[in-house]
């Protein structure tokens, strides 16, 4: 994948993190502008992606970014990144709002949920520390498999459609993706 | 723990949001049964907020910054915020499934034959069909073939197929392929949820007791 190499967990106040957190405590608006013009244009451009016309994914993303607004202070930065709860929140408003269907979501306090064996809350890492594993892993994948597992994110297409668009036999693309979630679990698991 | 999952297919299509309903709600409902799976999800969805984070950003047309601004300080419509469940605890269902039958499971419209009950879950979507199905202790479902792609969801007791025992948690993954004949195992009543695409091969009584379920 060609991509910028990795931003560097900052703990400065123009850090993503930072500006959430100042939204979370003090409904800091100033912050809240700077996490719009970082994130809004990348929602937008999700949805685009996804097939979206441009008037609908516009007020989309504004309702992401409102999502956001609203819950800063439900954010826990050590399980995921920003990027991550902002992506979920998109995907999940666009299931909402274009599929017209509900998002079936775990619920974390249920106590019918089975909790972590110890061994896998042993080997926890924090989320910023995960983010850059990650980017790591997605680095060494051959193009092939990385470009697939952007395709499965950023096309509204089933893989027989990607097989389609990209000439191959759906049995490759699926052995493809199947390959590229193993690297991703072994490695994210190896990594000290 | 649990020993059967879903699919790695149906895992990332949940994380990207591409799953129909009925197969997310499925997925969701292992996760709370299943920590290795939402520790696999939690990772699929962090590739994809880092893949957001790499995205070339589109341009936002002028003024799209002063009119989310100009809203910030407009209260949270209460639609959007999910109302208190109201339905006494059951902990033999986890969320989210327990919200979609709202109350026990013995509350939902079964029809009932030899030993077998299911339960139409939800409309017919995406040509997927969502039952409960309730197998008694010890009883079989009947031998049937698919012509399309069934999963099976386990929430109480087991069922034994093929080899296999698929207990708690565990989701069964049927195809065009299989002809089967799972059996209930004798100490506890098997209630699952089962996601269905396609037309069940299934003749006889049996098939004019399920049909008018899989069809509605």
């Amino acid at each position: 994948m060609k991509v910028e190499p990795p931003p560097q967990p900052s703990r400065d106040e123009s850090s993503p993190a930072a500006l959430l957190a100042a939204v979370a405590a003090r409904a800091d608006k100033v912050a809240f502008a700077r996490l719009y013009d970082h994130f809004g244009p990348r929602v937008l451009s999700y949805l685009r992606r996804l097939g979206s016309d441009q008037a609908i994914a516009e007020d989309l993303t504004q309702e992401v970014m409102l999502t956001v607004w609203r819950r800063a202070a439900t954010f826990d930065p050590s399980k995921a990144a920003i990027s991550t709860w902002i992506f979920t929140i998109a995907r999940n408003r666009r299931i909402d709002a274009l599929r017209k269907e509900r998002r079936p979501e775990l619920d974390p306090s249920d106590p019918a949920l089975v909790g972590e064996p110890p061994e896998m809350a042993d080997h926890k890492v924090a989320a910023d520390e995960e983010a850059i594993q990650l980017r790591a892993v997605i680095d060494e994948l051959p193009e092939e498999q990385a470009e697939l597992l952007r395709l499965a994110f950023f096309q509204d297409k089933s893989h027989a459609a990607i097989a389609e668009q990209l000439a191959l036999p759906l049995g490759t693309v699926k052995s493809r993706l199947r390959l590229a979630m193993a690297k991703l679990r072994t490695k994210m698991q190896d990594r000290p | 723990m649990t020993r059967h999952h879903p699919s790695d297919a149906q895992l990332l299509g949940y994380a990207n949001g591409e799953l129909a309903e009925p197969l997310a709600l499925l997925v969701a409902t292992h996760l709370a049964l299943c920590p290795r799976c939402r520790a696999e999800v939690a990772r699929l969805e962090a590739l994809g907020g880092l893949l957001l984070e790499e995205l070339p950003p589109a341009q936002l047309p002028a003024g799209s910054l002063e009119d989310v601004m100009a809203r910030l300080d407009t209260p949270e419509p209460a639609s959007s915020l999910a109302p208190p469940e109201a339905a006494p605890l059951d902990t033999r269902i986890p969320r989210p499934l327990r919200d979609y039958i709202g109350g026990p499971p013995e509350a939902l419209n079964w029809h009932t034959f030899r030993g077998l009950h299911a339960a139409r879950l939800m409309p017919e979507r995406d040509d997927c069909k969502t039952y409960m199905l309730w197998i008694e202790a010890g009883r079989a479902f009947p031998v049937h073939g698919h012509e399309g792609n069934e999963a099976t969801l386990v929430l109480t007791g087991s069922f034994a197929d093929g080899g296999e025992t698929y207990a708690r948690g565990d989701v069964a993954l049927a195809g065009p392929e299989t002809n089967h004949r799972p059996v209930a195992d004798q100490a506890e009543d098997c209630i699952c949820l089962v996601v269905y695409d396609g037309t069940l091969r299934l003749t006889g009584p049996y098939g004019r007791w399920l049909n008018p379920i899989l069809r509605l």
